[in-house]
């Protein structure tokens, strides 16, 4: 057997030593990881993917109507105006949807924002595709200026037939003094 | 370096640089009753306020603060350490080893304790007061909203993880290395046995918390978004990584409760332990289910349906070998011939409420239920009826039971009784109500409630001043005890004791065992 010391005590010890240290490595190297695979993959959370889908020509299916909720949130500190144009609309599977939301920062210093999405119900996190969507970069924006935000979504033909109603909830973060940090770093 | 028989050294230095396994168990005792004390006097500041509706005495930030500490301190400072100093005086005299494998180590692993919890308790005097945010110091609101006094409770962490682990590390080196000739695996009274378990989980689990704690501080002062939203983060992720370390510790807490009760409960029926085997194989089967069960604390974060009936049987597994256990304890007392001394009272009252407390548990584990208990005082019952009246039940139990072969002193066994049941009575008082209130919708850690919970509170803290006050009884005791308490000689201070530790002088010799014992090819106690 592969020993570390030939004092049998200290050997156990030192081999003991490393399980605790690996396991400290386990928190880092897979749970972190490993969670957010499993989120994505599962759709747990509401988690909708961070990329823009590259739509699948398919026919739309005239047949079902879903409707398409609409929040917008500000975190905790957040001072900006932020809010969809409209607060619904009633979808095809099938088909792509322009909406736009509409962010002001009423500050007079410049800002950086980031939007989190989430979906409910998370079982259909999965079916609901976004092609373009301000969520997936920073949106800055000068002291009193103000923009419309553009997302553009397809809802999958596959959504479970019980899911009549979809809410889409955005949560707005002030990410200006971790973007300003990078940038410092750069 | 001939005296092999030299006591130990004189004054203060004695205590700063011993080695010796007795000596460090000691100290580990009462640094564990001083926690207990400090976390106890958090908990009646609790009570004090919550004995009417309204707003009496602190503010709820400073109530926050005490949930917070008592929390932590009772865990981390009165429970785990006090497992670790009975380990630390019992292991090698039941395995007929002269000392712990790593005596230097055991040193260390002590002495960063004080420390560590000198630095959790200076917060509360730091601006921005103590940690308030629950001794599960779930993110954010132990990283965004967290006081500044966060880091210091960090580092505290840190500090007395590091003394856990090393502690565990030393009971395997010492189990697996230092028996006596003779003394198999399966020869190991259950009190090793459920250690030497216990050890491995505690040698898996902490650093997991030292991971999460970690990542907290780097969220905190290093920009990383582990746990925040807006950097592609998620709190959700830290209750995972919390309970993954977190119910495998709720065993590291019962197992060597149930060691100690598997060695009591035969002492005073005269009989061996029944199943023993059943009982090896039970603690291992409890170990290993404490790590895929995590999520049933979490029930109502939002997992999918298959998550949480996974979680839900997983859980309710657990009961088939605590049932096991609880079973053989009932069985050695079955025709036995039963005398109950205040040891004995204190493993009996063990073994009728912490299984209330697990029926609790599974009633807490059952998914659709849950959602209703989640995060209400039924959750707060339970937990003290396993915790309290499991964990610390079990270890006055030993303190009463093995305390003559420590001291050579036999302590007042009506002072004992009296401290049971005033214990027993306070106990319930305290805690039974909390199940009434909690299913009728009282949230834990607020420091106000709707009036229609008013008198079940009002007995809850009432008995909690009685539980609080026997505790007092019972330092009065075992200090009155050491100092003066009737002589004993006899090696087996119980009649109905079984064990190497019985085989020593009473009291106990600074060495023993420097002779490895010879172990029978079938001890009494199997």
């Amino acid at each position: 057997m592969f020993r570390l010391s030939r004092n049998p005590g200290a050997d156990t010890a030192l081999k003991l030593s490393l399980v605790a240290c690996a396991m400290f490595a386990f928190v880092f190297v897979v749970m972190v990881p490993l969670y957010n695979v499993m989120c994505d993959v599962l759709g747990i959370n509401g988690k909708t993917s961070g990329t823009a889908y590259t739509a699948v020509p398919a026919a739309v299916d005239t047949s079902r109507e879903i409707t398409v909720q609409f929040i917008a949130t500000n975190n905790d500190g957040m001072s900006w105006v932020f809010h969809p144009e409209v607060r619904e609309v009633r979808v095809h599977p099938g088909e792509a949807v322009d909406v736009l939301f509409h962010a002001g920062n009423p500050t007079s210093a410049a800002m950086v924002a980031q939007a989190i999405p989430s979906v409910t119900p998370s079982r259909a996190a999965g079916y609901f595709h976004k092609t373009e969507c301000f969520c997936f970069d920073q949106q800055p924006l000068e002291g009193m200026a103000s923009v419309e935000m553009p997302l553009q979504f397809v809802v999958d033909q596959g959504l479970p037939q019980d899911i009549q109603t979809i809410t889409l909830s955005y949560t707005l973060f002030d990410v200006t003094e971790t973007m300003s940090d990078k940038i410092a770093a750069r | 370096m001939g005296a092999h028989h030299h006591g130990p050294a004189k004054g203060i230095t004695r205590w700063l640089f011993t080695t010796n396994h007795k000596d460090i168990g000691t100290m580990y005792l009462w640094f564990s009753f001083a926690m207990f004390i400090l976390g106890g006097a958090f908990a009646m500041v609790i009570r004090a306020e919550l004995f009417q509706p309204g707003m009496q005495l602190v503010e709820p930030g400073f109530f926050n603060q005490m949930t917070t500490l008592h929390g932590l301190v009772m865990v981390f400072g009165a429970i785990m350490p006090s497992f670790v100093g009975l380990a630390n005086w019992l292991i090698p005299m039941m395995i007929g080893a002269p000392d712990m494998a790593l005596p230097r180590m055991n040193n260390w692993s002590f002495w960063i304790l004080p420390p560590g919890f000198l630095m959790l308790a200076s917060t509360l005097f730091m601006e921005g007061g103590a940690p308030a945010f629950g001794w599960t110091f779930y993110a954010p609101l132990s990283t965004t909203y967290a006081p500044p006094s966060v880091t210091f409770f960090i580092f505290a962490i840190h500090v007395l993880g590091m003394s856990s682990i090393m502690g565990s590390i030393n009971i395997i080196a010492t189990v697996m290395n230092m028996r006596a000739p003779g003394m198999s695996y399966m020869k190991l009274p259950l009190f090793v046995w459920t250690w030497l378990i216990t050890a491995f989980l505690l040698v898996a689990v902490m650093p997991v918390l030292a991971g999460a704690v970690t990542m907290m501080l780097m969220d905190i002062h290093f920009g990383t978004s582990f746990f925040s939203a807006a950097g592609g983060g998620d709190p959700v992720l830290f209750q995972h990584i919390f309970w993954f370390f977190g119910h495998p510790e709720v065993y590291i807490i019962i197992l060597p409760a149930f060691g100690v009760v598997s060695q009591i409960i035969p002492a005073f029926s005269r009989k061996p332990l029944f199943g023993y085997a059943s009982m090896v194989y039970a603690t291992a089967s409890i170990a290993f289910l404490s790590f895929i069960v995590w999520a049933h604390h979490m029930y109502t974060v939002g997992m999918p349906v298959a998550g949480e009936l996974y979680f839900m049987y997983a859980t309710m597994l657990i009961a088939v070998p605590t049932g096991v256990k609880v079973f053989n304890w009932i069985s050695t007392m079955w025709r036995g011939a039963l005398s109950f001394e205040t040891p004995m009272l204190f493993a009996i009252g063990f073994l009728v409420l912490f299984t209330i407390g697990g029926f609790t548990g599974l009633m807490l584990s059952i998914a659709p239920a849950d959602f209703q208990y989640h995060d209400t005082y039924f959750v707060v019952a339970h937990f003290h009826y396993v915790m309290v009246a499991g964990a610390v039940f079990s270890m006055t139990a030993a303190v009463y039971f093995w305390l003559p072969k420590w001291t050579g002193r036999m302590y007042n066994e009506t002072m004992g009784k009296v401290h049971f049941w005033v214990s027993f009575v306070g106990f319930n008082i305290t805690f039974f109500p909390q199940h009434f209130v909690g299913l009728a919708g009282m949230p834990r850690r607020v420091p106000d409630y709707a009036l229609q919970f008013a008198d079940f509170n009002m007995m809850s803290s009432i008995g909690a001043f009685v539980y609080g006050a026997s505790q007092i009884l019972f330092l009065y005791n075992v200090v009155a005890t050491i100092v003066a308490g009737a002589k004993v000689s006899d090696e087996k201070v119980w009649d109905g004791a079984e064990g190497l530790e019985w085989t020593v002088p009473t009291p106990a010799p600074y060495h023993t065992f420097e002779v490895p014992p010879k172990v029978d090819a079938a001890p009494a106690y199997i």
